[in-house]
């Protein structure tokens, strides 16, 4: 009678693993714009790694809320309802990065691009911060009511798990990031990725951890602390693969380190998939906010060839764009003039202001 | 102002807005892709110009359409809890098979596609710009069948107070959904036909300004090159002209689409929101005629103060019901119908807020349905007149040197965005008081219904509710305000914005002072698109 919402729960659960590892590196890359590129020209570099794919990766998260509204709508509707601020700023940072990664290359100018940078930098971060507060606080309670409404105003949700959750989806991105871009850029940029992960790793993936140990003992699952294990062991290896320049084998690591670190969260809450604090008989759990049978039966043979071929697909993508990009790869900006006579129109200083800045276009 | 009017205007602002990029998301895209394939058969450079030129509009569009499209996504959940706990078994499913099969082939394959220009084999390029455009139309049609659910509930039955999905082919071939599919995709195509239209015509008439075509004495076109100007050579003209006319035609073809589909709605509407139809008339009394204008207080609550102006008899009973004679029902007759099927007073329930217990007025606002159905018809037909009337007059090979013209065919590409907004506020606030409407004549599940009152977020407070408001209010004006400046930059760069090189091969006379300077050596490394 549970197989179907079991089944539905586990393919939540993989969604989301899914959105981390993908998006988790685009995530860090647009924090690392600000953080770790020094000119346009590593700017440029970092966005391009991940040009053709974040927004495919960001349908992940699409599909992740969509697929929760669909198969579990009391969990899809007392989260998102509860959280309404944080989700708000995600939301917004989401809308910039997604625009800056697109606009900002569209106009050869120093503050132009300036601006989008900062709109991805702190999109980035507001997204990843929040998603990581969202997805703790589902796995550790939000004060509900008997109805899966929020009690205590707009920042009931707020406490100490929802920073934790958020440092460990920042920390993860960060790191992930480093790995990614050890593995797809060339020169400088990858050896100072390697720098930057051997040096913070044991830091940025603790809170990560800490959480999962956390709903580990809150649930009191043995299993659970074995997949922490497997984590930790994870992370070790990344670590040590990328201090002996093994890339592929670190960026896998940091998979096995997510993956278990994630089996290890959803595990332990397993079946609850809400929990109220206020009244355990409160708790969402997999059987009372699940759809009906039929509907989880439809959407299964949907996901059974949906996402199968979403991950061929997506996988022949980075295939076609294997190859490690280094400034050399990079075609010059250029400049968008009027195509129009000059004899008029206030095109003059369109073009001198396309001129004074046009230096910065091509010097790192 | 309450919870319920904030959310209210939330939703209504923020989909209309992501309504203004899908239209030409998905109305471009198709003809982007139809302009590569001719680029692909026939090898001529005008057609690879057109490809890149409209191509990189479409881009800066598009990206603004995904942005807005997350909010849509999540705000079910955030500000309308208790309507996703209520239709969530049936509403859910569309949503979540859009994100896994439409959404996921949009994006990927248009990441292929714009990264993809030369390092995949030609004829695989061109497939990925196909599949991602048809994603669009996948996630069109998935989307709408979810908000057809709303508008007429079929495929379910109620169980513990919640309609249970039971007949997953009724859901997807809801016939609401059938027809509006169709709606809305000529909607789209209108959008795009215009945009090609009237930006074509911007530059044909800046060719002329600029001295490069004259004419003869026949008005016939003497097609010139500029040697200052990147990208104005010969086939330039051909360019413009050709977006022209293919626009022009789109254009016209998709006013009589939307038409055709669009009386078919109309007959769908009569049977299943009766109100609805009666209230975009403004039809107090019973009756056949069709109202082309009526003045006084449409947006009275008691039908009193409208007057008719100008009829057409017949007419109406015609769009109703395929005759001249039959009856169709007004306003006054209706509301003691619905008063005795769906009750006089909201329920005492807690969970219509302060809302229990007072009374229901069915009639939604008419001023909004009347003008909106009006505003839709309108501007699609005034859209497709001027296309024809364009036609005309590109017949000898440009426009008309006239400037007057020419920015009266830059307004023209609102037109149709006009229309495409007008019918989703129709249709939208059309449905109101209810947010899931009830099939009065059982041509789907009876009973089967709920008031909008009833359908926000009990625990979400009105404060947070304005500041998500004024919030994406905010930053949804500023982009508008980017994108618009982004196009028209790209615009009036003509071709030679979306392709570089043309401004690369242009001759210089010293004049120009964007030389072309020095080139990087022709590289296969160099990528040919990045960001
Ligand atoms: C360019 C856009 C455009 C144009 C020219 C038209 N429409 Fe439309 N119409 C829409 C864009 C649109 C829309 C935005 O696509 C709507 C809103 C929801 C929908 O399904 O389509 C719509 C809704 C809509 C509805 C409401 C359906 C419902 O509530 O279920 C009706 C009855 C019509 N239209 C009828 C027409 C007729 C008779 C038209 C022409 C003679 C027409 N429309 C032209
Ligand atoms: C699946 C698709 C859609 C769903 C589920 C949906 C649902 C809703 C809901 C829940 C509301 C708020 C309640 C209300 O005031 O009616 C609403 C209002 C509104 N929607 Fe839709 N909608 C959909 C598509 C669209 C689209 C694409 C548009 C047009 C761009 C649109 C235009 C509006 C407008 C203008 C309102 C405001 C109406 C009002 O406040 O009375 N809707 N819709
Ligand atoms: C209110 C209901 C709606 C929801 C929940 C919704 C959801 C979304 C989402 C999440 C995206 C972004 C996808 C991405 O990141 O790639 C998007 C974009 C888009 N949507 Fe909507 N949408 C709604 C209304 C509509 C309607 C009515 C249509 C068509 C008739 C439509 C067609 C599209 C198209 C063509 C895009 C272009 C950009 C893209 O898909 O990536 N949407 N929508």
């Amino acid at each position: 009678m549970e197989t179907l919402p079991t089944l539905w729960f586990v393919l939540i659960a993989v969604l989301w693993t899914g959105y981390l590892f993908l998006e988790g590196f685009d995530l860090g890359i647009g924090m690392l714009i600000k953080l770790f590129a020094r000119n346009n020209d590593e700017r440029r570099v970092l966005l391009n790694t991940v040009g053709p794919v974040w927004d495919g990766n960001e349908v992940w998260l699409i599909t992740a809320a969509g697929a929760t509204f669909a198969a579990f709508p009391l969990w899809y509707a007392s989260l998102l309802s509860a959280m309404y601020l944080p989700l708000v700023l995600v939301l917004l940072g989401l809308i910039f990065r997604a625009v800056a990664f697109e606009y900002r290359g569209k106009v050869n100018a120093h503050r132009w691009r300036n601006r989008w940078d900062w709109a991805i930098a702190v999109g980035s971060f507001v997204s990843a911060f929040g998603i990581g507060a969202a997805l703790a606080l589902t796995t550790t309670g939000l004060p509900l009511n008997a109805n899966g409404d929020r009690v205590g105003g707009p920042f009931a949700w707020f406490n100490g798990y929802a920073v934790l959750g958020g440092l460990a989806v920042v920390g993860f991105a960060l790191m992930h990031a480093a790995a990614f871009l050890m593995l797809k850029t060339d020169g400088e940029i990858r050896l100072r990725a390697r720098s930057l992960l051997r040096r913070w790793l044991p830091v940025a993936l603790l809170p990560m951890a800490i959480w999962a140990a956390a709903v580990a003992a809150q649930y009191g699952k043995a299993a659970s602390w074995l997949l922490i294990v497997l984590a930790a062991a994870g992370a070790a290896a990344a670590w040590r693969f990328a201090g002996q320049g093994r890339e592929g084998r670190s960026f896998l690591a940091m998979g096995v380190f997510l993956v278990s670190a994630s089996a290890a969260i959803f595990g332990s809450v397993f079946p609850r998939v809400l929990p109220s604090t206020l009244n355990h008989a409160w708790d969402l759990t997999i059987s009372n906010a699940s759809s009906s049978p039929y509907t989880l039966g439809l959407m299964s043979i949907v996901a059974c060839f949906g996402l199968p071929m979403v991950l061929a697909y997506q996988a022949w993508t980075y295939w076609v764009f294997r190859k490690r990009i280094s400034a050399a790869h990079l075609p010059d900006q250029h400049d968008v003039v009027p195509a129009i006579g000059t004899a008029e129109f206030g095109t003059a200083d369109n073009r001198t202001a396309d001129n004074r800045t046009a230096a910065d276009g091509t010097l790192g | 102002m309450e919870a319920l009017d904030i959310a209210r205007w939330q939703f209504g602002i923020t989909t209309v807005y992501h309504f203004l990029m899908v239209p030409l998301t998905i109305g471009l895209g198709l003809l982007v892709a139809l302009l590569q394939t001719m680029w692909h058969r026939t090898g001529k450079e005008e057609y690879l110009r057109m490809t890149k030129f409209w191509g990189k509009l479409f881009l800066i569009n598009f990206i603004m359409g995904v942005a807005t499209g997350i909010v849509q996504e999540f705000q079910f959940g955030m500000a309308w809890s208790e309507y996703s706990r209520f239709v969530g078994d049936v509403f859910g499913a569309p949503l979540a098979m859009e994100a896994l099969l439409a959404f996921f082939v949009e994006s990927t394959f248009l990441g292929l596609w714009i990264f993809g220009w030369q390092k995949l084999p030609a004829r695989i390029h061109l497939a990925c710009l196909w599949i991602a455009v048809l994603g669009s139309v996948l996630s069109a049609y998935f989307i709408l069948v979810a908000n057809s659910w709303m508008q007429h509930p079929v495929g379910v039955r109620m169980v513990d107070g919640r309609p249970r999905m039971v007949d997953a082919w009724a859901v997807f071939t809801n016939n609401t959904a059938l027809v509006t599919f169709p709606h809305t995709l000529t909607g789209s195509l209108a959008v795009a036909g215009g945009f090609l239209l009237g930006i074509s015509w911007y530059h044909l008439w800046r060719r002329r300004r600029d001295g490069i075509d004259t004419v003869d004495d026949d008005g016939r076109v003497l097609v010139g090159e500029s040697a200052v100007i990147p990208g104005r050579d010969k086939t330039d003209h051909k360019v413009w002209l050709r977006s022209l006319r293919i626009g022009a035609v789109v254009a016209m073809l998709a006013f009589a689409g939307t038409a055709i589909t669009g009386d078919m709605q109309g007959k769908l509407m009569f049977q299943q929101q009766p109100m609805k139809m009666a209230a975009a008339e403004a039809a107090c009394h019973d009756g056949t005629s069709f109202s082309i204008l009526s003045l006084g207080d449409v947006g009275s609550k008691d039908c009193s103060a409208v007057v008719a102006v100008i009829e057409v008899p017949g007419l109406l009973s015609f769009l109703a019901h395929n005759d001249f004679s039959t009856d169709v029902k007004g306003v006054n007759s209706l509301v003691p119908e619905y008063q005795a099927k769906y009750g006089t007073n909201l329920p005492n329930d807690p969970i219509y807020g302060d809302r229990a217990g007072q009374p229901i007025h069915y009639v939604p606002v008419m001023a909004v349905t009347y003008w909106g159905f009006r505003v839709m018809i309108g501007f699609g037909g005034l859209a497709a007149l001027a296309a024809l009337v364009a036609l005309v007059l590109v017949r000898k090979g440009t426009v008309p040197s006239s400037k007057w013209l020419m920015r009266l065919a830059l307004c023209g590409i609102l037109a149709p965005f006009g229309a495409n907004a007008a019918g989703w506020i129709f249709t939208e606030m059309g449905r109101q008081p209810f947010v899931v409407a009830p099939n009065p004549q059982l041509s789907g599940v009876d009973r089967v219904f709920m008031f909008t009152a009833a359908a926000v977020s009990p625990g979400v407070s009105a404060g947070e509710l304005i500041f998500s408001l004024v919030a994406l209010g905010t930053v949804y004006a500023a982009l508008l305000v980017v994108e618009v400046r982004l196009l028209v930059r790209y615009i009036r760069g003509g071709v030679a914005s979306a392709m570089p090189e043309l401004a690369d091969l242009a001759p210089h006379d010293g004049s120009d002072p964007h030389g072309s300077g020095p080139q990087p050596p022709a590289n296969d490394d160099v990528l040919a698109f990045a960001y």
